[in-house]
């Protein structure tokens, strides 16, 4: 679906998937990462339950919606991609978990 | 990364002091701009930006561009690096990475007015940080495109891809198609040829009668900087592609994801296999905060949107709010670094920094350079004025709302049982109520109801919007001090968002 420009490859981060490990360009959002990968769909809409993959790509439509780090409701768009993260296709809506404050 | 983010960028909020004289929101050209100015002329100044790098989305990654990106993306994008190490050298503080999501009046212990209170959030913390003055630089955003199919996964913005393309060099593969009308349109078409795409078609749904309409204002615009562009844009993209005009439907099928574009022209339907589908009819101004902050907006009948009404230094219905650049009209990234100065202007002079004869000294060669830039924007508003059957979608399940899937005749059904404007109807059906807030949906909405309506889209109004405008995590909200008003304000706008009122 994409490809990248030779000139733009650049220190190689890797990530996971839904488990899957991913090679990403440092300086990625998560979403231009998991495009660069062929990856299309990354969440299913808490409504129908139909796909959904990154629309706009500037922070706007929230269809790029994945969790981070276990972390849900994330916009894929506006987080670069670090090293060992864990993103995970968000499925329908976030689910509120108790967290412990520290 | 400290080359691009410059000397004073802060890391997180508790980096930020409790309060600034200006606080500018947004770092395309208006907003560096506008805090460039409003810095060298002395107030301490703060720019927040949600992004990573300062450009907005027009000079997107700019500072980090090389001379491949140079050649791939053009002059007019290189021009950004000069505006952006202008900022950084300004000496304005600034934020990147972090999101402005609120705006409110905060008032001494006596409930007198000192300032405006701006809720920003970075890395998982968020702050309320005060300013006596603000800009608003939000720009602009891709206005909706309500096509049977355009929810499918390969289905995206035109802008979209000109993002990715800036930020991360990533060139479409497999079979391309741009679809919908407006400059961006072949902008993206031949920066995307010359980046080594291979675009299978440009579906131009230009209406043929916009051409006629456009006549009168064609001598302004061919002698204008657009005009020796424009062309070459078009001889670019028309030589070196399929170029289909006079579209009158479009879709894209597939089941979970995109497969086909449908598309008619002349009467007769044709389709194409495609692996990427990507749509644009014009920009629109981002209206979430302003309208959030309660400042008047107008309808805006050549450019087809609302926008906030603002005088002639930015400045809102709303006092020491100023709405700079894309997000007070479109009229373009030059337009918007000059727009941002003006404001910059206005801000020094209400802060007392420059007396009214020196404001006005600044600004006189500045409003020349305005009305020059600004040529030729009649003839681009006529010619690429987007059709209604594009606007207003015609097919009844044609979903309109993305983040809560309401379609079309959903929506009309809504104003047959009473609905008069976008902020009823969004209790019958939660259009306008996901993630985003309105911004996919609200101009379709305002003029699906108008026309139902039989009225000017002036009439049915937009949907009236809350903080937070962007989504805030409840530990954020928490940890804001307890004793604020302005928190209670949040929490308040928060119940409301709930109950809707009318308009």
């Amino acid at each position: 679906m994409f490809r990248r420009a030779p000139d733009r490859i650049r220190d190689q981060v890797t990530f996971t998937f839904d488990g899957i490990p991913i090679t990403a360009s440092a300086g990625d959002s998560v979403a231009a990462a998991l495009l660069a990968a062929g990856i299309r769909a990354c969440r299913t809409t808490p409504v129908s339950g139909a796909p959904r993959g990154p629309y706009c790509m500037m922070g706007v439509c929230f269809e790029c919606l994945v969790r981070i780090d276990g972390v849900g409701n994330r916009q894929g768009c506006l987080v670069p991609v670090r090293e060992g993260m864990t993103v995970e296709t968000q499925k329908g809506p976030h689910v509120l978990s108790a967290e412990l404050v520290p | 990364m400290t080359s691009t983010t410059g000397g004073k960028a802060a890391h997180t909020v508790k980096d930020l002091a409790d309060a600034y004289d200006v606080i500018v929101i947004g770092a395309g050209p208006a907003g560096l701009s506008a805090a460039t100015t409003v810095s060298t002329l002395g107030a301490r100044t703060l720019l927040v930006d949600e992004n990573q790098t300062p450009g907005g989305q027009i000079y997107r990654s700019v500072l980090l561009a090389q001379t491949a990106d140079r050649e791939r993306l053009g002059e007019d994008y290189w021009k950004g690096r000069e505006i952006a190490e202008t900022f950084l050298r300004a000496g304005a503080q600034y934020a990147p990475a972090t999101t402005a999501w609120s705006i409110g009046p905060a008032n001494d212990e006596g409930g007198q007015f000192i300032g405006h209170e701006v809720g920003v959030s970075a890395g998982g913390a968020a702050r309320l940080i005060r300013a006596r003055q603000v800009v608003l630089a939000t720009g602009a955003l891709e206005r909706p495109f309500p096509i049977p199919g355009w929810t499918l996964p390969g289905v995206m913005t035109a802008g979209a891809a000109q993002i990715a393309l800036k930020t991360s060099g990533l060139i479409p593969e497999g079979r391309v198609v741009i679809a919908g009308t407006g400059p961006l349109l072949y902008l993206l078409a031949a920066q995307l040829i010359e980046a080594g795409a291979t675009v299978t078609a440009v579906l131009d749904t230009t209406p043929k009668s916009n051409w006629l309409k456009a006549l009168r204002h064609m001598p302004a615009f061919l002698t204008s900087p657009y005009g020796s562009k424009g062309l070459r844009l078009l001889r670019t993209v028309q030589r070196r592609t399929k170029v289909v005009r006079w579209i009158s439907g479009l879709s894209a099928e597939g089941q979970g994801e995109l497969k086909e574009v449908v598309w008619t022209a002349g009467g007769q339907e044709h389709r194409t296999p495609a692996d990427l589908l990507l749509l644009h009819q014009g920009v629109v101004p981002n209206v979430n905060f302003s309208n959030a902050a309660g400042c008047y907006h107008v309808w805006d009948e050549t450019q087809l949107a609302f926008r906030p009404q603002v005088d002639e230094w930015y400045e809102t219905s709303f006092p020491g709010i100023a709405i700079a650049g894309d997000g007070a009209g479109i009229r373009g990234a030059e337009a918007a670094a000059l727009q941002g100065k003006l404001a910059g202007v206005g801000c020094a002079a209400r802060l007392g920094l420059i007396g009214g004869e020196d404001r006005n000294r600044h600004a006189s060669s500045l409003k020349v350079q305005l009305t020059k830039v600004t040529r030729g924007r009649e003839f681009l508003d006529a010619l690429y004025r987007p059709s209604k059957a594009f606007r207003v979608p015609q097919n009844p399940e044609t979903i309109v709302c993305r983040c809560e899937e309401i379609s079309a005749a959903q929506i009309r059904a809504s104003v047959s049982a009473g609905a008069i404007g976008p902020n009823q109807m969004k209790v019958f059906l939660r259009s306008g109520m996901g993630p985003c807030q309105g911004r996919l949906c609200g101009l379709t909405v305002a003029e699906l109801i108008a026309g139902e309506r039989g009225v000017s889209p002036d009439k049915v109004g937009y949907y009236r919007l809350r903080f937070p405008i962007k989504p805030l995590r409840l530990r954020e909200l928490a940890s804001l001090p307890q004793s604020d008003a302005a928190k209670v304000a949040v929490l308040a706008d928060l119940a409301d968002t709930h109950h809707s009122k009318a308009n």
